[in-house]
């Protein structure tokens, strides 16, 4: 259907616009990369490092919460970059002050960023984001607040950052091949569809693209409980398999154990999970796992943030089961696109990279579906195919990679959290 | 196939997962087992939510509940055949 036939009867409907858009643009090429996943490329950005990203962003990175507001200031002052405010980066140490700085520098060195204006509350914290971040190759820079104040910072920032953007913007695409894509995955808002339908549905990409090079991830330590047995199965060997059981034992053991009220049935489920049907859980841990699909086995388990250092395949990260905090741990490791199956329908996105949502829930593609990129309601129809939801799914990562915006950025969704693991001194 | 009301992941499994809005009691259902595409027919005795649970056959309290050929928790009251399953009648074996 047309672009504009599809508008018109969208316009009739009490909700104009609420219908996931899958349809192609007559007369522009349409990306099937399903119908040859070996062959199958995309247009991106090769940076500095070889890695390639699928966006070309200019971004104002805070060290810390007090640097937010003169991130924002340069970000409105130069139109095309963006500023990424969090809540932490003071009086941090230890193990999480080394998650700070890894996130961090990992955000700025995804390759979805072309170049990056780091600004700090002091010189020594901003120079070890700048460091690390340059190790990249990209153009960098940074400015402490101290000895100059908020106004003298943004000036010299913003000149920066002018010219960064106006770089970044005469970097040409090209095209690469599927294997540079690095695609990670985490659910949210979960119900029973997503076991059913949209986990399964990327457990069906990664099944047809692993194989071709790329680099998937899936975390959410919190939520593999009551399928721990089946996800130890699933590492590529026995210390693989150890090293994420130990992972997934700590977890129970230092935070569930050492904080827990009551059997977490207010939190994990959450409220949204058990409205959709979801009891208990074991039942959302075994559909949150469909999305590793049939014969993935992962191949490493990553610290939170941590860069894959072992080639293509499927990696396990420790993350958090909060989909902004996961999200944003994944961007940190450098993965480029972000596919995301909803029930209830979470409207998360991320600044840098882009998240494709995938719902099975007719009731949520009719109610919100302007947040859904990718409708396999049909799989509970039993008039779709898991094999045709995931070649769905892969034409609209390429087609995402390519440039089409997400219903997340279309709508301005841009959760940045960074993960906190105990109080700050 | 016409459409399935509701949807079993495995044979073993003792719930089943309503697919469509609006199901009422009384609704005589087509289910699907998606794990071997075979169907069979239940009869819905509450109105039951899109994405909620039904039982395949009487349950004890006690008794664990299957679904994805896997445990998913015990159930904490009688439920019988047809009958919504969910935080009421059942609970985790964690945490």
């Amino acid at each position: 259907m047309s672009l504009t036939a599809t508008l018109d009867q969208e316009m009739r409907s009490p909700f104009p616009g609420g219908a996931p858009d899958q349809f192609t643009t007559e007369g522009l090429p349409t990306a099937r990369a399903s119908q040859d996943y070996e062959n199958a490329t995309f247009m991106g950005w090769r940076r500095e490092n070889g890695r390639v990203g699928v966006r070309n962003h200019v971004i104002i990175l805070p060290l810390d919460d007090l640097s937010n507001a003169a991130c924002e200031a340069v970000a409105n002052n130069v139109k095309g970059t963006m500023a990424l405010p969090h809540a932490y980066g003071r009086l941090q140490f230890g193990e999480d002050l080394e998650l700070h700085f890894r996130t961090l520098i990992g955000i700025g060195s995804n390759p979805n960023v072309a170049a990056v204006v780091v600004i700090g509350i002091e010189d020594g914290w901003t120079g070890r984001v700048v460091d690390g971040i340059r190790k990249t190759g990209k153009p960098v820079v940074g400015y402490g607040i101290e000895g100059h104040g908020d106004i003298a910072t943004i000036a010299k920032a913003s000149y920066a950052a002018k010219r960064f953007l106006q770089w970044a913007t005469e970097l040409p695409r090209e095209e690469c091949p599927i294997s540079d894509l690095w695609v990670s995955t985490k659910c949210g808002e979960s119900d029973t569809t997503t076991g059913l339908a949209s986990c399964p549905t990327v457990g069906n990409m990664y099944d047809k693209l692993i194989p071709h090079g790329i680099y998937g991830v899936f975390g959410e330590t919190s939520e593999i409980t009551g399928a721990e047995h089946l996800c130890k199965e699933r590492a590529a060997s026995p210390e693989i398999a150890d090293k994420w059981y130990k992972m997934w034992k700590s977890y129970q053991d230092d935070v569930i154990e050492q904080f827990k009220t009551d059997d977490l049935s207010d939190s994990q489920p959450t409220k949204g999970n058990i409205a959709g049907g979801l009891t208990t859980i074991e039942e959302k841990a075994l559909g949150n796992l469909e999305k590793i699909g049939r014969d993935c086995r992962y191949i490493d388990a990553l610290e939170p943030a941590e860069a894959p250092a072992k080639g293509p395949g499927l990696y396990y990260m420790d993350t958090s089961s909060a989909a902004a905090e996961c999200v944003t741990l994944m961007a940190a490791a450098g993965y480029a696109v972000h596919t995301f199956p909803t029930g209830q329908g979470n409207v998360i996105g991320n600044p840098i990279v882009p998240v494709i949502k995938i719902s099975g829930n007719p009731k949520t593609i009719r109610t919100m579906g302007e947040h859904i990129d990718v409708d396999v309601s049909g799989v509970l129809r039993r008039d779709m195919t898991l094999d045709q939801a995931g070649d769905a799914l892969i034409d609209m990562v390429v087609r995402t990679a390519n440039g089409r915006l997400t219903a997340a950025e279309s709508l301005g969704h841009r959760e940045f959290s960074l993960t906190k693991l105990y109080r700050s001194a | 196939m016409s459409q399935p009301q509701l949807l079993v992941h495995d044979a073993k499994d003792t719930v089943g997962v309503v697919v469509v809005e609006d199901l009422k009691a009384g609704t005589d259902m087509l289910c699907v087992v998606t794990h071997d595409n075979s169907d069979f027919r239940l009869k819905a005795e509450q109105d039951i939510p899109i994405g909620h649970k039904v039982a395949l056959r009487d349950i004890k309290s006690g008794d664990t509940i299957w679904k994805y050929g896997q445990d998913i928790g015990k159930a904490v009251a009688d439920i019988r055949k047809g009958f919504h399953v969910h935080t009421q009648n059942v609970k985790t074996k964690r945490w």
